[in-house]
């Protein structure tokens, strides 16, 4: 049974995978611009941030902060869990 | 360490906490932000271990817990403030309010007071980041014994 679950697994992520690689943009394709040029336009009038990069990682992008806050967080967790002072 | 690290770590402790907060204060202007300016001071702890050893901060744990807590949920409520729109929608930004004053588009010269919620998540996450490499570091320290050789 559990075998039948991790082949199923496995030929979905394999799927994505593949889907995935089969809908690539083809080599040589010009790069799509639309997003640079609205954060370019936008995030001064928008966000009234003379940085454009903060204006994306803290205000469009702020989940992406929070889970690199996350990240730090359990780093530090990880450290603190791992030197920890054994009181035997 | 020698006499001439510990010298050169006292006169370089407050100018590298002084521009880790210039940094993190100007993260909406100038590059940088909250995350640079925060490593920036937390080098400053790292410098002071290297020099005095990690008997000088040792009592500081609770301290640096303290702020990255502090840090952490201050992103979050900051985050929350704009609930009404969407999670972190910046409902400071041209409020004419704290923060709040419009930039105009182009080249301009630049104001401390605007930008909405992204100066007090930069004091946030450079608060969070300043704690959490230091305590990182110090742990380091700690572990490696408290010797100040």
């Amino acid at each position: 049974m559990s075998r039948w679950v991790a082949l199923a697994a496995f030929l979905l992520v394999a799927g994505f995978l593949l889907f995935g690689a089969v809908a690539l943009r083809p080599f040589g394709d010009p790069p799509r611009t639309e997003m640079d040029q609205y954060f370019n336009r936008y995030s001064q009038p928008e966000v009234a941030a003379n940085n454009a990069v903060t204006a994306i990682v803290f205000d469009y992008r702020g989940y992406d902060t929070l889970g690199e806050a996350t990240v730090l967080f359990t780093a530090v967790t990880g450290v603190a869990l791992i030197l920890r002072r054994l009181r035997a | 360490m020698t006499v001439v690290v510990r010298t050169v770590a006292r006169v370089l402790f407050p100018v590298a906490l002084v521009f880790g907060g210039y940094v993190i204060m100007h993260g909406h202007l100038t590059p940088g932000g909250g995350f640079q300016g925060g490593a920036v001071a937390a080098s400053a702890l790292a410098m002071v271990l290297v020099a005095f050893g990690a008997g000088r901060l040792k009592d500081k744990k609770g301290l640096l817990s303290a702020l990255e807590s502090l840090g952490g949920t201050a992103f979050v409520v900051l985050g929350f403030l704009g609930l009404g729109l969407t999670y972190f929608a910046n409902v400071l930004a041209g409020s004419y309010g704290l923060f709040g004053r419009p930039v105009p588009y182009g080249p301009n010269p630049g104001d401390l007071n605007t930008a909405g919620t992204l100066p007090l998540m930069n004091w946030a996450v450079g608060f969070k980041v300043l704690a959490g490499l230091g305590a990182a570091v110090l742990l380091f320290a700690l572990f490696g014994g408290e010797d100040d050789r």
